[in-house]
């Protein structure tokens, strides 16, 4: 069994003048481990080498990457998934500044997300105890609370990469959704509001990238659709 | 807020309602032109353009000139949004086309109602 090829991206901006692709030889004695486990193997040769990773176990969500031209987490993407005639071609996020190597800087993802008011608003005195929902209320929100940021589907999105600074993107509304279809949170007109320019989810092609990489298998798409019946339903 | 001038209605939902209610309008209009070529298979000028003097058919053409000319428009603007980063090059290029639609639209209605 030859030895597996890695191209990975390599840009340190104190001391290159432009990025360049770095080729390793990793041995990975024939087993089917994680991308992650590369990485790692890559590291003990070239221990400069820059990635983020932190549970392996994909619930953090920070070793989102490029792999192969498909974006996913590699802590959980085993190289039989990838792999094409043994070589591996890894490249950080697509269309976020790069800080350095594979670690891209994730600002305007989070600014998107904030922008959606991530969090539950409702205006009447706060019960006793807390604010219950019925089985079905709550079950509205399978398949929006599950997403972990890790902007898989964001940077895999043209609509994101031609206006990241206007369209909000498929995380951002995925979570966007999560929040108007809750049943404790009274802020839904001025949710929708916030939301019926052409770009921040109009911007959306449809092309179902995000839903293509989504490693939790979400449907950004899907809630997508459910925000614009909402906006229609509340303008018409 | 996300902030726009340029955009056909200047909110998402309204350009996105409009951009299928004209491809609705254009697509009936092609249907029934393109069975008409079919069922008039030795077509002349004089039923060609005694289609056109009809005021029913008049009011459909102009219907899908329209449509056609907001359809183009709002279509046009999102690529220009997208692909053109510099804002003179795409003010340029948006009052082109914005020229260009309006010429078709006048020269349409002309031949409409010049025949
Ligand atoms: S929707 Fe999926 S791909 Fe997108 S950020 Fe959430 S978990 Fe990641
Ligand atoms: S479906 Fe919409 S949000 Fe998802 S990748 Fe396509 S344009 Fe982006
Ligand atoms: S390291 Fe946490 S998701 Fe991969």
């Amino acid at each position: 069994m030859s030895n597996l090829q890695v191209s990975v991206y390599r840009y340190n901006p104190e001391t290159d003048s432009a990025p360049y692709m770095q080729e390793f030889q990793v041995d990975t004695k024939g087993r089917d481990v994680m991308v992650l486990d590369v990485l790692h193997m890559m590291k003990e040769q070239d221990s400069g080498l820059a990635f983020r990773r932190s549970c392996r176990e994909g619930v953090c969500g920070s070793d989102g990457m490029n792999m192969n031209g498909k974006n996913g987490l590699a802590c959980i993407t085993p190289l039989s998934d990838v792999v094409k005639n043994n070589k591996l071609t890894l490249r950080p996020l697509p269309g976020l500044p790069v800080i350095r190597d594979m670690v891209v800087d994730m600002g305007l993802f989070y600014k998107q997300y904030e922008r959606i008011q991530p969090y539950l608003q409702n205006d009447t005195p706060p019960p006793a105890i807390e604010r219950l929902q019925s089985p079905e209320e709550r079950d509205k929100l399978d398949g929006l609370y599950e997403c972990i940021l890790c902007a898989c589907c964001s940077t895999s999105c043209p609509s994101f990469w031609w206006n990241p600074e206007k369209f909000v993107g498929p995380a951002g509304l995925l979570q966007s959704y999560r929040f108007l279809a809750d049943s404790r949170d009274t802020a839904t007109s001025e949710r929708l509001s916030n939301l019926e320019d052409p770009f921040s989810v109009f911007r959306c092609r449809g092309i179902m990238n995000c839903v293509a990489v989504c490693p939790k298998g979400l449907n950004p798409t899907r809630a997508i659709g459910k925000i614009r019946e909402m906006l229609l339903a509340d303008a018409t | 807020m996300v902030t726009n001038i340029t955009s056909f209605g200047r909110s998402g939902l309204s350009d996105w309602l409009m951009q299928r209610v004209s491809a609705v309008i254009l697509a009936l209009y092609t249907v029934f032109i393109v069975a008409f070529l079919l069922f008039n298979p030795n077509l002349d000028y004089y039923t060609w353009s005694g289609l056109f003097s009809q005021t029913w058919m008049r009011i459909f053409s102009l219907l899908a000139f329209v449509a056609l000319a907001a359809h183009a428009w709002i279509g046009l603007w999102t690529v220009t949004t997208d692909y053109l980063k510099s804002t003179r090059l795409r003010v340029g290029v948006q009052a082109v086309i914005i020229l260009g639609i309006f010429v078709y639209l006048v020269w349409g209605i002309q031949i409409l109602w010049g025949a």
